[in-house]
């Protein structure tokens, strides 16, 4: 391929690509996103480029390992276009029936098609199923369209035209007007203005300046950022070249955590592309800006998403935040300006100036604008990556989209905004989706991870665990992060483990108080979010836990005893036999009771005891009843009485 | 250099451009506590016990005098119960791992911070990182260093290089405001180093 040295070129490379390609052959679109390719989508593209081969289909369909739709519950999804019929849970042997039925005879495979759990109701079409009705999918709905390894199949739906319309149809400062008037924030958790941020470098008198794409992604549970970057890498070049065209910028960096392969090597495959067609490199499309950008894998630091850490640890020293109270956009990279966006918030940016401003604000609320993509995972029927309108609220999201609680559970909370954010009770599950409304209730945006949690959930294990995760990501340097967390932790382990005492809690908050307050960097300065909002929402099962010594969720193992009901235990075996601490005393046609001694409380016989009996049961806070005597164990069955 | 005049307690004081409050602080005589500063050494804002309050744009803001710069007008209050509350956080989370050192038995006194208070760990270390930095900064020679990160970040000595330099140097052995660095050095030598035990030249 030849580079393209104008916008006229680049639109006569757009029209040849598009004239090869006819809208009516069938494509069979297979999500090869990570989520999917870990449920055997890479088998299930095998299988259709050999059956299309076996039936002679090679020149009239074509098949596709594309970047992720979002379901991931419900892998390998795939779309066949273009009547974009949607089929789920997708294996190999499968195959041969969709590419003789579908693709040959034109009809539907009923049973692959989504199914309302509830109606039983089918739904042919992606926009059909609620999970993806209720979306607003700007950036994430071009995922499933693209070959992520196909620069063409991004110049197909108009890729680069944002940036050729910025070089040559408008001045930086036109470009920095409409990202301001957009009022794009920050999608990687501080939520500061994105057009500010740039002003900021573009005003700063040094010459050299430096863009970055945060793609060290490292929230539990979430992978938003792995999903664009994987699904559609030349989306978040394209904004990063607009970005640093807008600056003033020279050269770019893609800090992406190594843990992301998939990602690191379509971003790779991607700027190579890009450079061999002109969009990076020297005067890019004969505009005269030059524009390069290098890929740095990130050593797997949960604190170098942290702005300052990230830019340390690419000049190639330990990844540990620096004080700062002159901002990055002044003196960042190297002493130098520097502009660092995550994934999204690049994303967002060719979306703006194609469509404008005026048409990205018309989603979202007064303060957050656009849309934001948030993984929604734990106690929730639909996982997966979601991408709604600012200003939703909690309860559709988690309800109309994530399709609510499985196992007929009651919600508890949802914790947003990942380890640093906070967890949000069911009371006020109306809350709407924006940055100051997720603060203001103790929690926040972050990068929006959404882990929902149900009536089994225990609020002080959660904080305990993000708690346990930090410590762990903590680099160590400043006192009231380090030490701070040392001692939280050791207060959370004691209350999770019934040795929590009077005024725990009130050294919890004053301990919180001092990390937020005096921490260096972000890391610590939120890292009591997690612990303060379930003391918040959820004081009552401190108290409980140091009081009462009882677990009111029946989670904490420490604060819980398991107990055959002698009424309702039907001498099965079942949990006999499975119990691996050998604990169950019982026998055929004889009463379980468990031996407290040696139950180590996995929860083996609550969960293999059948429903019907439902024996086994959880005891917290009350002695475990003695067990009946001997002689009363004894089960006399009616049918052997005749 | 441009002079910019600010308030410090109430107190009219002078400083020039590009100086942090804690300097400002120290020219016009008024103390602020601080374990991880050096006056040869690059502002590292890690103890955080030189915390102090700036009214910033009609708010009151925390920030750490040894890093934060110092702006025309600007006020500063080195002492006020939030900041003696951390302080005296901070210090009991120290004391914790080095009770005896007497940099922090000082502090402790006039903050009232108790000793005791969280459970011992006697690692000795305030992870102050003034012989990391010394070394360097100053001597260039990078003999010691961090290793590790959270909770369970240490300083320790590279043989290799510990064996080459630190014999005829150990300047940072006075920086250390515990025992801690000492400590260090005599495990690397007496692990790794065994021949300096018999020729010290």
């Amino acid at each position: 391929m030849p580079r393209i040295n104008s916008p006229e070129e680049l639109e006569k490379v757009r029209q040849e690509i598009l004239s090869r390609r006819d809208p009516s052959k069938p494509c069979i679109s297979i999500c090869a996103g990570a989520g999917c390719l870990a449920s055997g989508a890479g088998e299930v593209i095998a299988a259709f480029k050999a059956e299309i081969e076996k039936q002679g289909l090679t020149t009239e369909v074509n098949t596709k390992g594309t970047g992720c739709p979002g379901f991931c519950e419900r892998g390998p999804v795939l779309v066949i276009y273009p009547e974009e019929i949607c089929y789920l849970q997708v294996k190999p042997e499968d195959v041969p029936e969709i590419v003789s039925q579908t693709i040959k005879e034109k009809k539907v495979v009923d049973r692959l098609l989504y199914a309302d759990p509830t109606t039983g109701e089918k739904a042919t079409h992606e926009s059909d199923i609620p999970f993806y009705k209720n979306q607003e999918r700007n950036i994430l709905g071009s995922n499933i369209k693209i070959d992520p390894k196909s620069i063409e199949d991004y110049l197909a739906i108009d890729g680069y035209s944002a940036l050729s319309k910025v070089l040559f149809l408008m001045t930086s400062e036109q470009v920095l007007e409409e990202v301001k008037k957009s009022n794009l924030r920050g999608r990687g958790g501080g939520g500061f203005p994105a057009g500010r941020k740039w002003e900021g470098s573009r005003n700063a008198p040094d010459p050299i300046k430096y863009v970055i794409v945060n793609a060290d992604e490292g929230d539990p549970g979430a992978f938003m950022d792995r999903a664009l970057l994987e699904g559609n890498p030349h989306s978040i070049l394209e904004g990063l070249i607009i970005g640093a065209y807008t600056i003033g910028s020279h050269e770019g960096y893609v800090y992406v955590r190594q843990e992301y392969p998939l990602a690191v090597e379509n971003v790779n495959i991607a700027i190579r592309q890009a450079e061999e067609y002109g969009f990076l490199g020297r005067n890019i499309l004969g505009s005269g800006f030059d524009f390069t950008v290098k890929v740095h894998q990130g050593a797997g630091a949960f604190v170098c998403g942290e702005s300052t850490a990230l830019m340390t640890a690419l000049e190639g020293r330990a990844g540990e935040p620096r004080p700062k109270y002159v901002r990055s956009n002044i003196v960042g990279l190297w002493g130098k300006p520097t502009v660092l966006n995550n994934v999204e918030t690049w994303a967002n940016v060719p979306l703006i100036i194609n469509k404008g401003a005026d048409w990205f604000t018309q989603f979202g609320t007064e303060g957050s604008k656009g849309t934001k993509i948030f993984s929604l995972v734990g106690k929730i029927t639909n996982t997966g990556l979601v991408e709604v309108s600012m200003g939703i609220t909690l309860k559709d999201i988690i309800y109309k989209i994530g399709g609510g609680i499985p196992g007929g559970k009651r919600f508890k909370a949802v914790q947003t905004g990942g380890p640093s954010g906070g967890c949000i009770p069911e009371k006020l599950l109306d809350l709407k989706v924006g940055y100051d409304e997720l603060t203001k209730a103790g929690s926040m945006m972050g990068s929006g991870g959404m882990i929902v949690m149900d009536e089994d959930t225990c609020m002080v294990d959660v904080a305990r665990y993000f708690l346990n995760f930090l410590i762990d990501e903590s680099c160590g340097k400043c006192t009231p992060c380090r030490e701070g967390m040392r001692q939280m932790l050791k207060i959370l382990n004691n209350i999770a483990e019934g040795k929590g005492r009077e005024g725990d809690i009130e050294l919890l908050e004053e301990l919180a108080e001092v990390a937020v307050d005096a921490s260096l960097c972000a890391l610590g300065k939120s890292a009591p979010n997690p612990l303060l909002s379930t003391l918040r929402y959820f004081r009552d099962e401190y108290e409980a836990h140091i009081k009462e010594k009882r677990c009111p969720a029946l989670s904490c193992k420490e604060l819980i005893a398991y107990h055959i009901d002698p009424d309702k235990c039907q001498a099965c075996m079942i949990c006999l036999k499975q119990c691996p601490a050998e604990a169950v005393i019982g026998g055929k046609n004889r009463i379980h009771v468990i031996d407290q001694e040696k139950c180590t409380k996995c929860g083996t016989c609550f969960e293999v005891c059948p429903p019907r009996f439902g024996a086994v049961q959880k005891i917290s806070g009350e002695p475990v009843p003695a067990p009946i005597p001997e002689d009363a164990r004894t089960i006399v069955r009616k049918s052997k009485e005749k | 250099m441009r002079e910019i005049l600010l308030q410090i307690d109430g107190k009219k004081v002078k400083a020039r451009e590009g100086m942090t409050v804690l300097e400002a602080a120290r020219s016009a005589g008024i103390s602020i506590p601080t374990l991880c500063h050096h006056e040869k050494l690059e502002p590292y804002g890690g103890c955080r016990i030189c915390i102090v309050e700036v009214e910033v744009r009609g708010g009151t803001q925390i920030v750490v005098s040894c890093v934060y710069p110092v702006e025309q007008n600007l006020v500063v209050r080195t002492r006020s119960e939030k900041i003696d509350r951390i302080r005296k956080m901070i210090l009991e989370l120290l004391l914790a791992h080095a009770p005896d050192a007497f940099a922090l038995q000082d502090l402790a006194k006039e903050y009232g911070a108790d000793k005791d208070r969280f459970e011992k760990e006697a690692s000795f270390c305030i992870h102050c990182g003034l012989c990391v930095r010394y070394c360097a900064e100053v001597k260039k020679k990078n003999a010691v260093g961090f290793v590790d990160r959270g909770t369970r970040r240490e300083i320790s000595f590279i043989p290799e290089i510990a064996s080459r330099e630190c014999w005829n140097c150990k300047e940072c052995f006075p920086l250390c405001p515990t025992e801690a660095l000492q400590a260090a050095f005599v495990l690397t030598q007496a692990l790794f180093l065994p021949h300096l035990h018999s020729n010290p030249s």
